[in-house]
């Protein structure tokens, strides 16, 4: 078999159009799940006929499957429809929002990959030792934490009580501390468990004792011969957490009024908007789908064996 | 038995299988706090009516944000009362009825969802195993919070449609972890000698591959609790998940989030409470994967 990192990338990616396309048929389905959406338009106080006039002008009368198609195809274009709330093309409003949500998304990952990946690697090496029962400690605590609730001690201690940090808004870097830390230690539990488990795991492997029998520095083994190795399924951890955190983001977004798409999200959600939400859920799935499917070819060119699945 | 047996020769059998899960069960920390703080919670909730001091949502405009009985208040409202008045002692209590019915309910459609396809899959294999497969992709791909949102307020907040929701989106967990223990089990020598007597797939997946799996199924139901609990608390807390005046602990940080300049205490109680039970159910859970599969540690 010729090219078998090709194949599996091809396999993958169809894979991935699959899954693309049956959620796009769920969150376009939402719009029927909510009842008659010309209704919805027109407002309660709307007369019969200006209900029947909105569904024509947005084509509500036709089957189903031809507005999916229609609706898939445009958004294919980066076209999705208008917002009903704000009369703005929800694709740009969308892109206008998505800056922010990806800021706080990728400082998020990095500050639980940074503080995960050393919190892990040091309770591997020290097993049962106080850095290894603190990193359990918190990675216990940061699984039981209702994210929101620690975004509003956060704000209570270091904008009210200490001053040091603004409470809400996107001004200036220092307005994505907290909300960083806040999305970061939502990831960083499942992340701090599998590095202390991988490296567990390597150090316990042949080829460490032949690293240290022949005498290389203890430095090298771990870094070069052991975390090498041990990091590859956290990479693939990492980008599963990255698609989760983004669609986490809403309520993060929310407590510290970030107006990024979470925040986006749940205006639309409140106002009914149905094509804005429709099309955040699509966006949301989209981040998850590419970043589980790079995660997995980047897996499968670190580790031959992956190609097989 | 082991009482009337002679100590020497006990001393040569050992302990017996029941001892040893016993010795593991009060020799593990975390099980045992989390099992007792769980306990506690239940009956609470069970009992509220005999224990909450006062009507959850009787309420008084004279007794307005009163403060804990340790920050200066009185004794009548021990953790003082809520913008309305209303005691938030009674409404934690009855709050606990609220995540506990939640967690409980939701865990149970989603572990029943998610056992079936999970065991399925792992049965039956090929065609089967690739739909399952595929559907939990789709499901991974759905962004939770936000679907679940979207939902709940096209049918309307209640504790019927949060659960309902909860339970029809949290089976992903259950799908992959029953998928694999099945797997594992399929090929060992009892299903194989099952399936020669000619028992029927049925009674194979049901008397020889359930009972081997079924601590697994355990561990995911007390994860899927605890992430139940924690989804209600941030929908309520959002507004878009129970709705007032019932006693969700979400709902009581959300409202006390107004007055969080100068009452604080208003929003650190609920939460605490939540924290608290949802540690507790994951300590048990961990505690639990421990003592059934004390291999699986670490």
């Amino acid at each position: 078999m010729r090219f078998p990192l090709l194949r599996f990338i091809l396999k993958r990616a169809g894979l991935a159009i699959l899954v693309a396309l049956t959620v796009s048929l769920i969150s376009f389905s939402l719009l029927f799940l909510s009842g008659d959406p010309a209704t919805a338009i027109a407002g309660e106080h709307a007369s019969d006929q200006d209900v029947e006039a909105i569904r024509r002008i947005y084509g509500f009368d036709r089957p189903m499957l031809v507005q999916y198609w229609d609706w898939l195809v445009s958004a294919l274009r980066g076209d999705f429809g208008e917002s009903y709330y704000f009369k703005l093309p929800v694709a740009s409003l969308i892109m206008d929002r998505l800056s922010i949500t990806m800021t706080l998304g990728v400082c998020g990952i990095s500050f639980a990959l940074l503080t995960a990946v050393p919190l892990g690697v040091a309770a591997a090496i020290k097993p049962n030792s106080l850095i290894d029962r603190l990193a359990l400690f918190l990675s216990v605590a940061g699984q039981a934490m209702p994210s929101f609730w620690f975004g509003l001690i956060l704000i209570v201690v270091f904008s009210i009580q200490l001053g040091w940090l603004p409470p809400s808004g996107t001004a200036t870097p220092l307005h994505f501390v907290m909300p960083t830390i806040v999305l970061g230690y939502y990831a960083m539990p499942a992340i701090m468990r599998l590095t202390r488990a991988g490296m567990l795991e390597v150090l316990s492997s042949d080829y460490i004792r032949t690293a240290r029998a022949k005498g290389a520095p203890e430095g090298l083994v771990m870094f070069k011969h052991a975390l090498r190795n041990a990091i590859i399924p956290v990479v693939s951890l990492a980008a599963v957490q990255m698609g989760f955190m983004l669609g986490g983001s809403i309520v993060v977004e929310s407590i510290f009024a970030l107006h990024g798409a979470g925040y986006l999200a749940w205006e639309s959600i409140s106002r009914n908007d149905l094509p804005t939400v429709q099309a955040l859920i699509l966006v949301f799935s989209m981040f998850y789908i590419v970043f589980t499917f790079l995660a997995d070819v980047l897996n499968a060119w670190l580790d031959p064996r992956m190609r097989a699945g | 038995m082991t009482q009337t047996a002679d100590p020497l020769l006990q001393d040569i059998i050992g302990p017996t299988p029941g001892q040893l899960l016993r010795k593991r069960i009060f020799g593990h920390q975390g099980l045992l706090i989390g099992g007792v703080v769980l306990a506690l919670l239940v009956i609470v909730a069970l009992f509220a009516p005999y224990i909450a001091p006062h009507d959850p949502y009787a309420q008084s405009l004279l007794a307005r944000m009163e403060p804990p009985v340790f920050l200066g208040g009185t004794w009548e409202h021990p953790l003082g009362t809520d913008h309305l008045g209303r005691d938030y002692l009674s409404r934690l209590i009855y709050g606990a009825r609220v995540s506990l019915m939640i967690g409980v309910v939701a865990a149970l459609i989603s572990g029943l969802i998610g056992t079936a396809m999970g065991v399925a899959a792992g049965y039956f294999g090929g065609r089967v195993d690739a739909v399952v497969t595929f559907l939990i992709n789709v499901r991974l791909a759905m962004p939770v919070v936000l679907v679940a949102l979207a939902v709940v307020a096209i049918f309307g907040g209640s504790l019927t449609v949060v659960i309902l929701v909860l339970g029809l989106l949290l089976w992903d967990r259950f799908a992959v972890v029953m998928r694999s223990s099945t797997l594992q089990v399929r090929g060992r020598e009892y299903v194989a000698a099952a399936r020669a007597i000619g028992c029927s797939n049925t009674r194979i997946v049901m008397s020889e591959i359930m009972p081997n799996i079924v601590n697994n199924l355990i561990v995911v139901v007390t994860l899927e609790m605890a992430h139940a609990v924690l989804l209600e608390a941030a929908l309520s807390f959002l507004g878009l998940g129970v709705q007032p005046p019932t006693p969700s602990w979400g709902l009581m940080v959300s409202e006390g989030k107004q007055m969080m300049l100068f009452e604080p205490w208003l929003v650190l109680i609920p939460g605490f409470v939540l924290f608290a039970l949802v540690l507790a159910i994951n300590l048990l859970g961990d505690g639990l994967r421990d003592v059934t599969a004390p291999e699986n540690r670490n």
